[in-house]
């Protein structure tokens, strides 16, 4: 069901999509954002995993997952805000038939960079990498990808066998990384092979921690104009590659409270800065201590600051999950946080400062941002 | 018996609301379909028709969603010989959504 509403927004505002295991909904507001709008339930009742606002080539245009738990995976398009959806039929986000696979659930909808302003990318469950040509409407599976030798050995972590990372080069190039749960990280320099890319990356829940693949990477982010600078949190450890996934160095181990967490953030205006946030172990995964609290780089990982002015830092057992963290395109740079039991805070100023924009959501599962142009 | 002269069945599928709005709105599809008549055919029938119910109600590799039930009469196919069930004169199929979900 899909409910007749439209987002309330104009050119320069910011847009920050909230996927949750019930709906989507979305806050807008001025590029102070300081007043903040919040609309929704679209999706009633299913699971939005992704979700992306593509402005891209006179776009402006969103793209949800959806997922049903009866009816299955969806992906819908609006290019009214909101106020209508399409749900292409047939389908193309779906398996060739010779693969014998089916898609359980839309992970992530990734837009190439400006050079690129067709193409979306698509991670889905079980772990396999789509492309779009045309702006979501139609997709196709990348083969070279789903042929690749290990994946009949990867294994699932606790959310599924599922692509949910995806890294395109910012200037167009073949070259791309993708992470899967619990295979690891992948890259293809020249788009047709890819290859395991998790020297250095550390396995301690694998009788070998220094395997080629396995690694169970939750999330992977880089800064637009140094794509060769990766920051990475793995299901243990934080970790920064400077040859794009060639070797990982880890980052943080005696700066912050816990290495364990989900998501991790690059700054989208300062190389060298990135964002995490740590959850106490993977027996416990809620704050530390009760506080939320994330941790900041500015020096490509060797110290930490917390950040923590205006958030809950008393009995706040919560959880963020991989893609419930998100920064704007604005500098200073907006920062967003879901929680799983829906709470969702926001910064104007990079951390420095925080604001509840939302509480009582159901559990946040994908923030995602943008900037109407 | 059809123009080519091959027996037909004439089968009522009703539709849990959720997915008419998929199907044009009706709660039922009305199909002719040559005898004998599975659930197989009966669900390739209505996702030719109407491609999102299809999809809904069986994923692109053929199997029918976990928590998707189709009846025959009063009877879950799961329960006799799943999209092989062969549906009789008169009885109708219902597509209706399983009590599991989240």
């Amino acid at each position: 069901m899909v409910d007749s509403l439209a987002i309330d927004a104009s050119p320069g505002d910011v847009v920050v999509l909230v996927g949750t295991t019930k709906g989507l909904f979305v806050l807008a507001a001025g590029p102070d954002r300081q007043d903040w709008d919040l609309r929704g339930p679209w999706f009633r009742g299913e699971e939005i995993y992704a979700a992306t606002l593509d402005c891209r080539n006179g776009r402006t245009r969103l793209l949800v997952g959806a997922t049903s738990s009866h009816w299955g995976p969806s992906v819908y398009r609006s290019d009214d805000l909101g106020a209508t959806w399409i749900e292409p039929q047939p389908t193309t986000l779906a398996f060739p038939e010779h693969t014998g696979a089916a898609v359980a659930r839309v992970w992530q909808l990734q837009l190439a960079g400006d050079a690129q302003p067709d193409v979306v990318y698509a991670g889905v469950e079980p772990a396999a990498l789509f492309r779009s040509d045309d702006g979501g409407e139609s997709f196709r599976l990348d083969e070279t990808l789903w042929d690749h030798p290990h994946r009949p050995q990867w294994q699932p972590g606790g959310g599924g066998l599922c692509l949910h990372t995806i890294v395109p080069d910012p200037s167009g190039g073949p070259r791309m990384g993708v992470a899967v749960s619990a295979a690891g990280f992948y890259r293809t320099l020249d788009g047709q092979t890819w290859e395991a890319a998790n020297r250095g990356i550390v396995a301690p829940f694998l009788p070998d921690p220094d395997v080629e693949f396995g690694q169970c990477v939750h999330k992977v982010d880089r800064h637009p104009t140094e794509p060769d600078t990766l920051f990475l949190q793995h299901h243990w450890g934080v970790y920064r590659s400077d040859d794009f996934g060639g070797k990982w160095a880890e980052i943080g181990t005696d700066a912050l409270p816990s290495t364990f967490g989900f998501p991790v953030v690059a700054d989208p205006n300062h190389a060298g800065t990135a964002y995490v946030l740590p959850l106490t172990s993977d027996f416990f995964r809620c704050t530390p201590d009760g506080r939320l609290r994330v941790y900041r780089t500015s020096d490509g990982g060797q110290s930490w600051d917390a950040l923590e002015h205006g958030l809950p830092q008393e009995n706040a057992w919560l959880t963020v999950l991989r893609d419930g963290f998100a920064a704007d395109a604005l500098d200073p740079a907006g920062l967003y946080v879901g929680t799983r039991t829906g709470d969702v805070f926001a910064s104007p100023d990079a951390g420095a400062s925080w604001q509840e924009l939302a509480r009582h959501l159901p559990p946040v599962v994908c923030v995602k941002t943008a900037v109407l142009r | 018996m059809r123009e080519d002269g091959g027996a037909a069945l004439k089968v009522v599928v009703r539709l849990a609301s959720a997915l008419r709005v998929h199907a044009g709105g009706a709660p039922t599809v009305e199909l002719d379909l040559p005898a004998p008549v599975t659930i197989g055919a009966v669900i390739d029938a209505v996702a030719a028709a109407h491609p999102a119910v299809g999809r809904r109600v069986r994923d692109e590799a053929g199997t029918l969603r976990r928590h998707v039930n189709v009846f025959v009469g009063a009877d879950n196919a799961r329960d006799l010989d799943g999209v092989d069930t062969v549906v009789s004169e008169g009885q109708e199929v219902a597509v209706l959504p399983a009590v599991s979900g989240g």
